[in-house]
């Protein structure tokens, strides 16, 4: 979707401002927010894919002005009210007032360290040869998703160059929405910068993404 | 731009009984629930904060690189296979499943950047910083890289070409930097302190033998 995750070419977000010696945490509350997030999605009722759609389908206006943890935080909300966990009632009662969907699995403190070590590998077995191959030129499509895509704005309708041919992985587009992993082959597609931001850009620079190969047509 | 952490600086200190910030009550309200119901286990979350506070860091990141500047086996393996290349030294795991190492050269500086969200090494690098997922960086990088280079104190001969890599898919980017002239017969955890974490992000290089600066 045209949210305002898709920050890449904005302007006017000012100085980047990078803190000396930034420590991990700037609350107590982003600690509890991180564990949180990431136990209750061990509970593996969505993938990290709706995860993302739903922080980036918050309202514009929220998205940029919440800190990063609290675009979590209330992305979270929303997916454990979606999937029958919690009710708005209970989040703002601060208490348990329903039963709820009965989770696949807890994640229990003694097993933190071997998930945390494992993750969740996103590759995928996938038969069909590659389309692309590397050095060939191709242009990304220019459609404008409503769903989830990680296709950014700045690079649809380009033309680049396949620099790496990777194997299957799960596509976002689909998984995002409840529509299975259908995974497809994906390419490390290099842009000259020009041809991304026009004349006043830096001509040696260099610009790649990671796409899915429907998001690119042969040149 | 409220989403730096300068912003919300009413936090810090009301952490406790009725002093709770607004967002530290609500994640409070939402973790009660959540305990009660028995669907996350408090425990847990503590071995999770301590994992990204005390085990994954980017010290695991700077022992890499360093290993990098010292074997050229490891070098040329880490460039084939990062993720197995970097399990071989003891990290792996969530948000490092599908590594990419990309090296820097005379001539050619890499920075990372995920524009979408804010997908970044953990096994490597830990946590992200504050502005590695904010609005200014996410914007700028892509389009214009050298000015966020500057703002980090770094200014590349307009000789040197940048390559920028937007983390759109799983593969999580790690970038080798150069290592310093000066550094010949230095062991590989001497070396691991010049390689700061900016210098795997591409918004800074490592540190030279001689500097005092001692950016994180």
């Amino acid at each position: 979707m045209n949210g305002p995750q898709d920050l890449g070419g904005q302007m006017g977000f000012g100085a980047i401002a990078p803190e000396p010696n930034e420590p991990i945490f700037h609350a107590a509350w982003e600690r509890r927010a991180l564990g949180v997030t990431l136990a209750a999605g061990a509970m593996g009722h969505w993938p990290g894919d709706e995860g993302r759609f739903t922080r980036e389908s918050l309202h514009p206006v929220d998205y940029l002005s919440s800190s990063y943890y609290e675009i979590w935080l209330k992305a979270l909300e929303k997916l454990l009210i979606r999937h029958g966990f919690v009710t708005r009632d209970e989040l703002v009662a601060g208490r348990a007032l329903t039963k709820g969907t009965t989770p696949k699995r807890v994640l229990a403190a003694d097993a933190v360290a071997a998930t945390l070590a494992k993750g969740s590998r996103y590759d995928r077995p996938i038969e069909a040869a590659a389309k692309f191959a590397p050095g060939q030129a191709v242009r990304t499509i220019h459609d404008h998703p409503s769903g989830h895509t990680r296709l950014p704005r700045y690079a649809r309708g380009k033309h680049g160059r396949i620099e790496a041919v990777h194997g299957g992985f799960v596509f976002p587009d689909s998984n995002a929405l409840g529509r299975g992993e259908q995974p497809q082959r994906l390419y490390t597609v290099v842009f000259h910068g020009p041809e991304l931001w026009g004349r006043d850009c830096d001509p040696g620079l260099e610009v790649s993404i990671d796409a899915w190969e429907s998001y690119l047509e042969p040149v | 731009m409220s989403m730096s952490h300068s912003d919300h600086p009413h936090d810090h200190d009301h952490e406790h009984g009725s002093d709770l910030s607004p967002t530290a009550a609500r994640v409070k309200a939402l973790e009660t629930v959540l305990t009660q119901k028995g669907l996350i286990d408090p425990a847990a979350i503590d071995a999770i904060v301590e994992t990204y506070e005390t085990k994954v860091g980017p010290r695991n990141g700077a022992q890499v690189v360093a290993t990098a500047w010292l074997d050229p086996d490891f070098r040329g393996w880490l460039a084939r296979d990062a993720t197995a290349a970097i399990a071989s030294l003891g990290y792996s795991g969530r948000q490092g499943e599908h590594m990419q190492a990309v090296f820097n050269a005379s001539g050619q500086h890499n920075l990372i950047v995920c524009t979408l969200c804010s997908c970044y090494p953990w096994t490597v690098l830990g946590l992200p910083p504050v502005w590695y997922k904010a609005p200014p960086y996410r914007s700028r990088a892509t389009i214009d890289p050298r000015s966020v280079l500057a703002e980090f104190g770094l200014t590349l001969p307009l000789s040197t070409k940048i390559r920028v890599w937007d983390s759109t898919a799983e593969l999580r980017y790690l970038v080798v930097p150069e290592r310093p002239d000066g550094t010949d017969g230095w062991s590989r955890d001497e070396l691991a302190k010049l390689v700061t974490r900016d210098s795997m992000i591409g918004t800074g290089l490592a540190k030279s033998p001689t500097s005092k600066e001692a950016r994180p």
